[in-house]
């Protein structure tokens, strides 16, 4: 029971393999210039599949990804610049057509949230690591919490005096 | 001992604090719920929705030497149907157009989409052809103007050619009667 488990497994890996390197490199598009090539070749990393939800136009087969790459390439060939081409296809297909979303309302949550949670996490952190030493000590010294803090503040006087005084002598 | 004494020094505070972990759990479930129950992930709303039809010119499938434009369809209300031989959800739609059509009386378009015409003209002669007239988009380049990225969708545009309401995938009697049906008489009262 377990090998068959293991081998649907291992042909599920394989095909997922198997999708992601199997871009669909058929249909070959002649450019002017180097430049207009990597551009083309940019944009379609960037974009989208609108049939597929997770893949970009170069990794999808989707004959709607086909015929976008062959609208950006056209675009490409007649001179739009890549923010005509990305603004072209958000007009047609909304936001979902960019994996590099704009930032607007709609969009603020997905910039700012990870970095918010990050704070977040940090303040939290921090606290608990306060609070641990500050128990720690405690614990050390035998005093309660409302103790330990006395004593850290009278300790802190005593350095601030102490510095203080240093100077005069 | 000492220990025992810290945590007790704010009672209120670490009652509370046991909490947190149940209302981050509360959050997350709301969240994907939320998340879970956006229906259909491979709908998306159109971005053309309130925006005029794009231009286009291209043949009728019934006589290919007639080029028509986006201004034929102007006047009153009607459906505009991306179809093709390929889709067999297209077939599995076709019957509620058709009773649509009659039924009420609602001119449809249809674009031809992708599809080879010969294929498409008998498609029609043997399951009917509830279309004023279908358009040849060949190469698919009206359905990126569409925003289209499948067959069947269906757009409800108004006499102005105005597209009012975009429907991914068939059309059958629960959708025309929950969307359709409502807006378009709207459209129709307010013309």
């Amino acid at each position: 029971m377990l090998p068959k488990v293991f081998l649907i497994g291992l042909l599920g890996a394989l095909l997922l393999l198997a999708g992601a390197v199997s871009a669909s490199s058929i249909d070959v598009y002649e450019f002017e210039t180097r430049e207009q090539e990597a551009r083309f070749h940019a944009l379609n990393a960037e974009l989208r599949c609108p049939k597929c939800l997770n893949t970009n136009l170069w990794g999808s087969d989707a004959p709607i990804a086909q015929d976008l790459r062959r609208t950006v390439a056209n675009m490409v060939r007649e001179g739009h610049s890549d923010a005509e081409i990305r603004s072209y296809l958000v007009s047609r297909y909304g936001d979902f057509i960019l994996y590099n979303p704009r930032f607007t309302a709609r969009t603020a949550v997905l910039w700012v949230g990870p970095f918010l949670l990050l704070f977040l996490g940090i303040g939290i952190i921090a606290v608990m690591i306060r609070n641990q030493r500050r128990a720690a000590r405690a614990s050390r010294e035998g005093i309660s919490a409302e103790e330990a803090e006395r004593l850290a503040r009278l300790r802190a006087e005593l350095m601030r005096e102490a510095s203080g005084a240093a100077p005069r002598s | 001992m000492s220990e025992h004494a810290g945590s007790m020094a704010k009672p209120g505070m670490s009652r509370a604090s046991l909490f947190i972990p149940l209302v981050v759990f509360l959050v997350i479930l709301g969240v994907l719920w939320r998340g879970f129950s956006l229906g259909d992930p491979h709908a998306l709303p159109s971005a053309l929705l309130n925006q005029p039809l794009p231009e286009f010119a291209l043949p009728v499938l019934h006589e290919p030497g007639r080029v028509v434009s986006s201004e034929a369809m102007h006047g009153e209300p009607f459906l505009l149907n991306v179809w093709a031989t390929w889709c067999p959800t297209c077939r599995a739609e076709h019957k509620e157009l058709a009773r649509i059509a009659e039924t009420y009386g609602v001119p449809i378009y249809g674009i031809n989409y992708k599809d080879n015409p010969t294929e498409a003209r008998r498609w029609l002669a043997r399951f009917g052809d509830p279309y004023i007239f279908s358009v040849v988009d060949a190469d698919g380049s009206l359905g990126i103007d569409l925003g289209v990225y499948g067959a069947p969708e269906t757009f409800l545009v108004d006499g102005d050619g105005i597209i009012r309401y975009k429907r991914v995938g068939a059309v059958d009697q629960r959708v025309w009667e929950r969307d359709l049906a409502p807006i378009l008489a709207e459209l129709r009262d307010a013309s």
